[in-house]
């Protein structure tokens, strides 16, 4: 059997991100069900399923540049299909809240156009700025 | 019957199309939709975060208000209200060490244990109305109209608080169908609309909502029915833009359940807020000889 072994600062990173989505990740066994299902995959550099992979290997810096999180619109679509019950979704918020959590934000509210303001429902601000800024 | 009910912020403002027609549709069905008394925003998404509570804080503060008001129930029309709002209740009545995390910062409020049962209006239709009941009020059958049913993210999933199994839409079907109207099927109607991605990443958004919309025109369907604001703004309010920029062919207007039920119902037609739909929904009606030219 292959052992995965990673470096202490991988591992404060993974305890961290495995504290805050309740996931393990080395549940996956890569069937790539949650790609296959994602709405969004188009516009993400990175599928979902390579996302986990680069947790389980602690490839941090991949982890961290990949636009993936920022796509996912937490529609929970591979969350149901995982045969191996790992919430995807919870993952992804993770690995948002560890840059938004050092208030760089994706969206500045400030800056919104004053028509965006005027003609988006309250639902989208509120639900975007929860997930989009910190 | 008196049903307790959560508005939430939208329903108040940019969607009365969804909220008006609600109330008044009901009371046709001899249910008098109560609104909260005090209510505050259900924060429209989940947090997804183990150690993210504070955004619990105002989906339990509107159940307690509910709890409060006599409600062992409390029903909701909007689908992303229902689901911040029964995940909430969830974890307040199944997760011990969040719950008292969170009752003992709320100190001023009484403790909360995940009491009331979050109902969507939809599931009400069905377990309790009942479609033989609508089928007899029905005063304008919608007839000659092929609606495809939009479930959406947050009506389904997580499985846990879906008002229907993953993949099946029996329970639109089946209003549809005592409204009169023809349900067609389409296989995006549990597919993501892009949701908030319409504020951070537009972009991304116009492609989800596009392709929903192209299926939708290759199923038949005249419109799509739904029950989210988001959603609807997206699908509907947004599509001339789509159109514009050449992601969408075929026009498909989007109506909330509610506005079609009123319409259905006999409730004036000025009444159902159509002028905050797009203009091919309006359109569309009076093709059908749903409402006068």
């Amino acid at each position: 059997m292959t052992r995965i072994s990673v470096k202490a600062g991988q591992r404060v990173f993974l305890d961290r991100l495995a504290k805050m989505s309740g996931q393990n990740v080395q549940q996956c066994f890569q069937c790539g069900i949650c790609s296959g299902s994602c709405p969004m995959l188009e516009n993400m550099d990175t599928h979902p399923r390579k996302i986990i992979r680069m947790a389980q290997f602690g490839m941090i810096e991949e982890l961290e540049q990949a636009n993936t999180f920022w796509i996912c619109a937490s529609c929970h679509a591979c969350n149901v299909m995982c045969p191996r019950g790992v919430d995807l979704p919870r993952l992804m918020e993770a690995l948002r809240l560890m840059t938004l959590r050092k208030n760089q934000n994706k969206v500045e509210p400030s800056r919104l156009p004053g028509e965006m303001i005027k003609e988006y429902p309250q639902i989208a601000m509120v639900s975007g700025f929860r997930k989009l800024t910190g | 019957m008196k049903v307790l009910y959560y508005p939430g912020c939208t329903l108040k403002t940019k969607a009365r199309n969804l909220g008006d027609t609600a109330v008044e549709s009901l009371a046709l069905l001899d249910i008098e939709l109560e609104e909260l008394s005090r209510w505050n925003c259900c924060g429209a998404v989940h947090s997804l975060a183990d150690d993210d509570l504070i955004h619990l804080v105002a989906p339990v503060r509107v159940l307690i208000r509910a709890l409060e008001q006599g409600g062992g129930r409390l029903v909701t029309i909007c689908s992303m209200c229902y689901n911040t709002l029964a995940r909430a209740n969830r974890v307040m009545r199944d997760d011990p060490e969040k719950r008292k995390t969170i009752n003992l910062f709320m100190d001023e409020e009484p403790d909360y244990q995940g009491e009331v049962e979050v109902v969507h209006l939809l599931s009400m239709f069905r377990d309790e109305v009942g479609w033989d009941l609508l089928r007899e009020r029905i005063k304008i059958p919608l007839k000659g109209l092929k609606i495809a049913p939009y479930y959406g993210c947050t009506l389904q999933r997580p499985r846990e608080v879906g008002i229907e199994p993953v993949g099946r839409f029996d329970l639109m079907k089946h209003f549809i169908e005592a409204l009169g109207a023809e349900a067609v099927s389409m296989t995006s109607a549990d597919r993501c609309c892009g949701s908030y991605q319409i504020l951070g990443n537009p972009e991304v958004a116009k492609d989800a909502s596009s392709i929903i919309l192209a299926d939708a025109g290759k199923s038949g369907a005249d419109a799509l029915v739904l029950s989210c604001p988001l959603c609807e703004f997206n699908l509907d309010r947004n599509q001339g833009v789509l159109f514009e920029e050449g992601r969408i062919s075929k026009v498909v207007p989007a109506f909330y359940f509610t506005q079609l039920l009123a319409l259905a119902l006999g409730v004036d037609p000025r009444r159902c807020h159509l002028e905050l739909n797009s203009e091919a929904s309006i359109g569309l009606l009076r093709d059908k000889g749903i409402i006068a030219s």
